[in-house]
């Protein structure tokens, strides 16, 4: 069941600073919707209330599947990811980074083997499946982010700033990677970026987050 | 000096003559202090963790005295045993005194405070945004429990060999609580107190130099464990 994330009128702050106003947009066919704008404009606070990890102030998050509102619950969880700037590998090896989110899940060995092996040989890190993942460079490591992410299958993949930390011979790598994501059709990625270019790339929906009030381009 | 000479030429021959009386107080110690290791592990930990990954009132509270106790002289931890489980004491009736359980008790409770004080550090030294990852790929909250302290097992692991070489070289606690009776609960750090009083050196020497051994492995684990948790292999 196709899974559509809807917003409305999402406000937050911190501090008694705003964050967010008003923000309201639906997220309803697939393809890659980037979040623009300046540092602090409010993109990441966007991110973590659209997958759940932070809740609005006021306002309403709701995850449709169907025409049904989906519950919070682990269930829901389970069919959305964010990649963070940070990504937060564990200390372990590339492999078992990559299947952890499958093994949470009680995957069975076989399956978590061939997805692993697919989402690695994706992000061109199946020749370091038995390294440490602290020992990738910061490039690896994002690739290796996407990777965990794209092991689970999500029905929609955040990513928050993806390429904000590696070169651009990584960046390629990341950006080719969502491109061929976009090209098979059937993921809603929301990413965001403060490189311009980067989002015209590979942008099908752009949209500008200025001083936390949300607009189409 | 010949005196000292001569107690060491007899301590190393106690050692590779593999004496009986030797190895017994050499395997009281370890289970002793092993089992008391054993017992505060499998409290300890589980307690470090909901300590440091769950919200109560009293936390900070309960943490500061884990501190505190951290340097809780033994014959206090000793004196304490010693009382709960006199015959007047509220425990008497167990007639556990002078026994190898005593002694395990007054471990135990020397510990306690330091495997949960170093085990608590290790557990809210974890990158906060483990758990972020944790959570965004899908993991319960008690699935996310168990990615943080697997995270910080190398931490965990010293905490328990850093409480494991206290309680090797305890001597005041389970003196109070042992009494040092020969063959029953006479351990090494005991022994070693109890021939040096009386001038037999041979056999304090020889358990002094396997202790500085233990000790030494020990350390060498506990150094081992942090060098593993800081340089990922390759």
């Amino acid at each position: 069941m196709n899974l559509r994330l809807v917003l409305s009128d999402v406000w937050k702050s911190y501090n008694g600073k705003p964050a967010l106003n008003a923000c309201s947009f639906s997220f309803e066919k697939n393809g890659v919707y980037v979040l623009t704008g300046h540092n602090g404009s409010g993109k990441s606070t966007l991110l973590r209330i659209c997958t759940l990890i932070e809740n609005p102030d006021k306002g309403e998050v709701h995850y449709f599947s169907g025409d049904d509102i989906a519950s919070r619950d682990i269930g829901l969880m389970r069919r959305i990811t964010l990649v963070l700037p940070g990504i937060g590998v564990f200390n372990n090896t590339v492999f078992n980074n990559a299947a952890y989110g499958l093994k949470i899940r009680g995957e069975n060995k076989k399956e978590i083997e061939r997805k692993v092996h697919d989402v690695l040989n994706f992000a061109g890190l199946i020749d370091k499946k038995n390294h440490n993942a602290l020992t990738l460079s910061s490039g690896e490591t994002q690739r290796l982010g996407l990777a965990r992410a794209l092991a689970v299958e999500p029905e929609i993949l955040f990513l928050d700033e993806p390429t904000a930390s590696i070169d651009s011979e990584n960046t390629e790598i990341v950006e080719n990677i969502i491109l061929d994501m976009k090209k098979e059709g059937r993921h809603k990625i929301v990413m965001t970026t403060h490189d311009m270019p980067q989002a015209e790339r590979l942008a099908d929906f752009m949209l500008l987050m200025e001083k936390g009030r949300l607009g189409k381009v | 000096m010949n005196s000292i000479i001569e107690g060491f030429k007899k301590a190393f021959e106690l050692i590779f003559s593999l004496d009986a009386e030797l190895l017994g107080i050499i395997f009281l110690s370890l289970r002793v202090s092993g089992t008391a290791l054993l017992i505060v592990s499998i409290i300890g930990i589980p307690l470090s963790a909901f300590l440091s990954l769950k919200k109560f009132p009293a936390r900070g509270l309960f943490i500061s005295v884990m501190n505190t106790f951290m340097g809780l002289p033994p014959v206090v931890a000793g004196l304490f045993v010693y009382m709960m489980l006199s015959r007047s004491g509220p425990m008497g009736f167990m007639e556990l005194l002078y026994t190898p359980t005593a002694m395990i008790i007054a471990q135990a409770i020397l510990a306690f405070p330091i495997a949960v004080s170093l085990c608590h550090s290790a557990i809210v030294g974890v990158n906060p945004i483990i758990r972020q990852a944790s959570i965004t790929l899908g993991a319960t909250p008690f699935q996310t429990s168990v990615t943080i302290i697997k995270e910080a097992r190398y931490g965990i692991m010293s905490g328990v060999i850093a409480a494991f070489g206290r309680l090797m070289a305890e001597v005041g606690a389970i003196l109070i609580v042992g009494g040092n009776i020969a063959g029953y609960t006479r351990v090494m750090t005991t022994t070693i107190a109890l021939e040096t009083d009386k001038g037999n050196f041979e056999l304090a020497i020889a358990l002094g130099i396997i202790l500085l051994a233990i000790s030494l492995l020990i350390n060498s684990a506990l150094h081992f464990i942090q060098k593993k948790g800081e340089l990922p292999a390759q």
